[in-house]
């Protein structure tokens, strides 16, 4: 890819991640959160944080179906973008959904299996983010690799919260859930896996 | 105003709708979160939400008719509005049938003539762990069974909704097995708390509220009171709900709120009044324990959940 190429698709990146976060401070102050703008903001971020992890997901493969290698430099910043919306989402759970009330918490959360879900996917994608930064690869090495590859069960950890909390009608999560299914079981077929682990 | 006091606050201390700035303000500086998540419900934020305390206010009008369950429409609460918005009502008709002595056919503009609307403004808490507090205008159900004379076989009510996919677009994914219906034990729908509700603060009801004629249990979750009610059938046997029919483990026959059966999902301990943001305990039977829980008596409420 030329350079200017890679220079819109980054400009590209950011400019869609940040539109959530955005978008959600605008219909804030123009009153267009929902009447329970607390689960509205929480919905907007957890949403936020699976399609940007989903997209991570992608690019490992679209490197291997275009030959750019330019793909996996967007894997970083997707992954933290994602983070970065999970920790906002958990922010406000904690915080202004619960009011900080431990207590509560800890009484509601343990028995209902989307939080123990979000949670593991939660504490997957916080040590992926800690230990994100460059000169970490060099240190960590094989063990950064391996690390790195939690982001497979983090994705179905967050595949399974968005299912299992919606009632009735599931469609909506379960079309995510196949998506990142897709992204994860390409990963096994030899054709696609010409050059792995870079 | 103390909250479990009474069951029917009279319609003298509706607060109009520009005493809510206070609560909007509120809204407004615990939403700092927004731009500073870690920093929400700081000091500021407390002193506001002191000032903020009357949880029993009704809800806004605004947000009583924007923020709506009514699958029959859209999953999404926000969207029902538009999209029930050409709901036909009128002519509507309800038919009272089953085991009574005189079944009939009510036109809307009939029953609504016939039986008159008196305010009720109740709590409603939804199963999701949010509630409101709305002034209905309607009438007792008890009084509509009573014309339509009951035989001594009938023991439950089942309620149905309009089924008609053409105008109602979340009838046409097969997902759930419409028509919704909903049933009260005979003595549930002879309370004197249930309602037939026909209209909110005055005005005629909305079709995203269940226009043009719905139920209104106030002990019971939300989504036990059907809307857009076609038909009421007196029965021997107990009815199964849509809900019931979708997840029986999760919703069960007579979903009385209660805070001390957990729900796989939502928090039934506490509840966020609509206009609020904070949580507050939620009572039992939604705070009518005195005009219902003797209904109850000696049934074990977690295995009759
Ligand atoms: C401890 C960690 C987490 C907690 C406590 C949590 C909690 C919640 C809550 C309370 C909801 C709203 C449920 C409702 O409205 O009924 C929600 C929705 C959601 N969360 Fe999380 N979450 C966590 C982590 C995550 C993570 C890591 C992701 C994704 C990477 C995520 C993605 C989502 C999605 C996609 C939704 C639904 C959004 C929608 O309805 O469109 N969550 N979460």
């Amino acid at each position: 890819m030329k350079p200017t190429g890679r220079t819109a698709l980054l400009v590209a990146l950011h400019l869609s991640a940040l539109y959530p976060l955005a978008h959600a401070i605008w219909d804030y102050h123009t009153g267009g959160l929902s009447a329970n703008p607390i689960e509205d903001i929480t919905r907007r971020t957890g949403h936020a944080a699976i399609v940007l992890l989903t997209a991570s997901l992608a690019a490992t493969p679209a490197r291997r179906l275009t030959g750019w290698s330019f793909f996996v430099r967007l894997r970083r910043p997707l992954g933290l973008y994602s983070f970065f919306y999970a920790s906002i989402h958990l922010m406000i759970f904690i915080g202004l959904d619960f009011g900080f009330d431990w207590e509560l918490i800890w009484l509601e959360s343990p028995k209902k299996r989307f939080i123990v879900a979000g949670l593991a996917a939660y504490v997957i994608l916080l040590s992926l983010a800690l230990t994100s930064p460059k000169y970490m690869v060099g240190r960590l090495g094989a063990a950064w690799r391996k690390l790195h590859r939690m982001v497979y069960p983090a994705s179905i950890f967050a595949a399974a919260h968005f299912v299992w909390l919606v009632k009735g009608d599931k469609t909506r999560p379960l079309i995510y859930a196949a998506v990142i299914g897709v992204l994860l079981l390409v990963r096994l077929f030899p054709w696609t896996a010409r050059s792995r682990g870079s | 105003m103390k909250r479990s006091a009474r069951y029917i606050i009279p319609s003298s201390q509706i607060t109009p709708e520009n005493a809510y700035l206070t609560r909007r303000s509120f809204i407004k500086s615990a939403g700092l979160a927004m731009a500073a998540p870690g920093l929400a419900l700081g000091a500021a934020g407390e002193a506001a939400a002191a000032k903020a305390r009357a949880v029993e206010d009704p809800t806004l009008y605004s947000e009583i008719i924007s923020y709506n369950n009514y699958y029959e429409f859209s999953q999404e609460k926000t969207a029902v509005a538009a999209l029930s918005h050409d709901l036909v009502t009128d002519p509507w008709s309800v038919s009272v049938e089953g085991l009574v002595k005189k079944p009939r056919k009510y036109d809307i503009d009939d029953l609504k003539k016939s039986f008159g609307a008196e305010q009720r403004i109740y709590r409603m808490r939804c199963v999701e762990g949010w509630s409101m507090v709305i002034p209905w205008d309607g009438f007792e159900l008890g009084r509509l069974i009573t014309e339509v004379d009951p035989l001594p076989e009938a023991k439950y009510v089942k309620f149905t909704t309009l089924l008609d996919p053409k105008q109602m677009p979340g009838q046409r994914k097969s997902y759930f097995a419409w028509p919704y219906v909903e049933g009260l034990r005979l003595d549930e729908a002879m309370n004197s708390l249930t309602l037939l509700a026909t209209g909110i603060y005055g005005k005629e009801l909305l079709p995203q509220n269940g226009a043009p004629v719905r139920l209104v249990v106030p002990w019971k979750y939300g989504f036990k009171g059907i809307k857009s009610i076609v038909k009421i059938e007196l029965v021997a046997k107990q009815p199964v709900s849509l809900w019931m029919n979708t997840s029986s483990a999760e919703y069960g026959f007579y979903a009385n709120v209660n805070p001390n059966v957990d729900h796989p999902r939502w928090s039934q301990r506490t509840e966020r009044r609509i206009g609020d943001l904070r949580r507050v305990r939620t009572l039992m039977y939604n705070g009518y324990e005195k005009e219902v829980a003797g209904m109850y008596k000696g049934m074990d409420l977690v295995r009759n959940f």
